[in-house]
């Protein structure tokens, strides 16, 4: 009997029925999908995307070579050299970040005593050759010069969370 | 100027062959413009219904991407495999494609619109969806390809199953309407929505949906292609413009079916608001074409609608459909059409 009731039951298609109810309703829902280059999803100040060295507002670099990113990065992604300058302060002559290694876990900016070294909110950038990915360091510090004014603002957003 | 015009205009009428032709174009111009916007309406509906945009950067909306898809299709490059016979394989999608264009001679699209008034327009409208599937078996068969002759046998073997559901959901329209014309059948469904035939046939009409979009070898029913199996089936060899072919074939299949639907249950032009006394003489109460292209559009919105929503057939199952389910049903639904007319529930011819 009961396989009588469900094989008429089957007939009814209810199933089916359901199934198309739920493509029609979401059919009238709001799209969700984002045009990438003209629209953009917001992002968090703490994003970590391209690197930058930052200076002091008087132009002199932030960075003391304390060598603290280089230790910490788990990538081995970060080549610092440096030397005595003329005025006695001890300053980097080479500061190297291999973004092919670098997996923008944002140690280095954890560890900056001086907020040196930070990751900026960019991620739209690309290279024709590959040692183009290596980061020298007048190309963090250029990254950081142009771009102060948004990182500044970030860190300020974000100081009361930290 | 006009005088000269309408001599013109009625020597061309005088003319049977170029009016006919003109006829044709009138027919065929119009409906691959359809088929090419089907392909978008179909794209942004799907998409609409898993929540994403679909085709939105050629042209306004992503109108135009229906004419850069065809452009693309017949700019490349025809490939023919060196193992192939290639008479038959450049004859199957031309064998695919004109009984779904020929079928259209007998629609009826209002009163006295329809290119051939013939009495046997079902039978022939029959034979030549039927026909369809050697275009399929001959492009599997001629590919010389493993992939291709199996789609080709799996689809020529649902056709066969799905032909019979079809037919005899077909039996119960005659018997209630007494004839075999198309325009003929829907003058006897006068009278408002609930005198259509779907309604006392609605077994009948479902079988006919479903066996329809089986017939067109469309999702759930998409064997043929089988994706994930057999690659894309009979036509995994074709490539350019052949392929394009076979693709005009499908969606001008579909459009079709969806139009006899229309037809055979759903009243054709006839208006759904017949007799309903307010709206007495007004557009919605009489048929015209556009009621009958509205209810064109509509079972082809269903075929979409199918499309997003089921998961595809097993084969066996869509064999356990065809034969073990929907043609039971349609017998015994048969004989009850015959009863109802019989009995004078619904008045034969009326």
């Amino acid at each position: 009997m009961t396989r009588i009731i469900q094989y008429f039951r089957s007939l009814m298609l209810l199933e089916l029925l359901k199934g198309m109810s739920l493509t029609m309703r979401h059919m009238f829902r709001p799209i969700i999908t984002i045009n990438y280059p003209e629209e953009k999803t917001p992002k968090s100040v703490r994003f970590r995307g391209l690197h930058a060295l930052r200076r002091y507002p008087n132009g002199e670099e932030r960075c003391i070579a304390c060598k603290l990113c280089e230790a910490v990065c788990p990538a081995l992604a970060i080549t610092i050299e440096s030397e005595q300058r003329e005025d006695g302060s001890r300053r980097t002559t080479r500061y190297d970040i291999d973004l092919f290694k670098c997996i923008f876990c944002g140690f280095c900016e954890e560890s900056c005593p001086v907020d040196s070294i930070v990751e900026t909110g960019i991620l739209e950038y690309h290279m024709e050759n590959r040692e183009e990915a290596i980061m020298t360091k007048e190309k963090l510090l250029a990254v950081g010069d142009r771009f102060e004014s948004e990182i500044a603002e970030n860190r300020n957003r974000d100081a009361a969370y930290r | 100027m006009l005088e000269m015009l309408q001599s013109v205009f009625s020597w061309i009428q005088s003319q049977y062959l170029i009016w006919t032709v003109l006829k044709i174009l009138v027919i065929t111009v119009p409906l691959i413009t359809a088929v090419a916007f089907y392909t978008y309406f179909e794209r942004k509906v799907i998409g609409a219904m898993q929540i994403r945009v679909g085709p939105s950067r050629v042209g306004p909306l992503g109108l135009i991407q229906p004419f850069a898809d065809v452009f693309k299709l017949l700019l490349k490059e025809i490939i023919l495999p060196t193992s192939s016979n290639r008479f038959l394989f450049l004859l199957a999608p031309i064998i695919s494609l004109a009984p779904a264009f020929a079928a259209w001679a007998v629609i009826p699209f209002n009163d006295f619109m329809v290119l051939a008034d013939v009495d046997a327009g079902l039978i022939y409208v029959l034979a030549l969806t039927s026909l369809g599937v050697y275009g399929i078996i001959i492009a599997g068969w001629a590919s010389n390809s493993k992939y291709a002759f199996l789609g080709a046998m799996r689809a020529a073997a649902q056709a066969v199953s799905y032909e019979i559901a079809m037919g005899f959901s077909l039996v119960g329209v005659l018997i209630l309407a007494g004839t075999m014309n198309l325009r003929q059948i829907v003058l006897a469904q006068q009278g408002g929505i609930f005198d259509w035939y779907w309604l006392p046939l609605l077994p009948l009409f479902l079988i006919y949906m479903i066996s329809g979009v089986a017939e067109t070898n469309r999702a759930p029913f998409d064997q043929a292609e089988g994706e994930s199996e057999i690659v894309a089936g009979f036509h995994v060899e074709y490539s350019g413009s052949a392929f394009a072919v076979f693709f005009l074939a499908e969606y001008a299949n579909m459009i079709l079916i969806s139009a006899l639907t229309a037809i055979l249950f759903a009243g054709g032009w006839l208006s759904p608001f017949e007799g309903v006394p307010v709206l007495g003489e007004t557009f919605l109460a009489e048929g015209s074409i556009f009621w009958f292209l509205a209810k064109t559009v509509v079972f082809m919105f269903m075929f979409l609608w199918y499309r997003a929503t089921f998961p595809r057939y097993r084969y066996d199952q869509i064999m356990r459909l065809g034969w073990k389910v929907l043609i039971p049903i349609t017998m015994v639904w048969v004989m009850v059409a015959a009863m109802m007319t019989v009995l004078g529930i619904v008045v034969k011819g009326s």
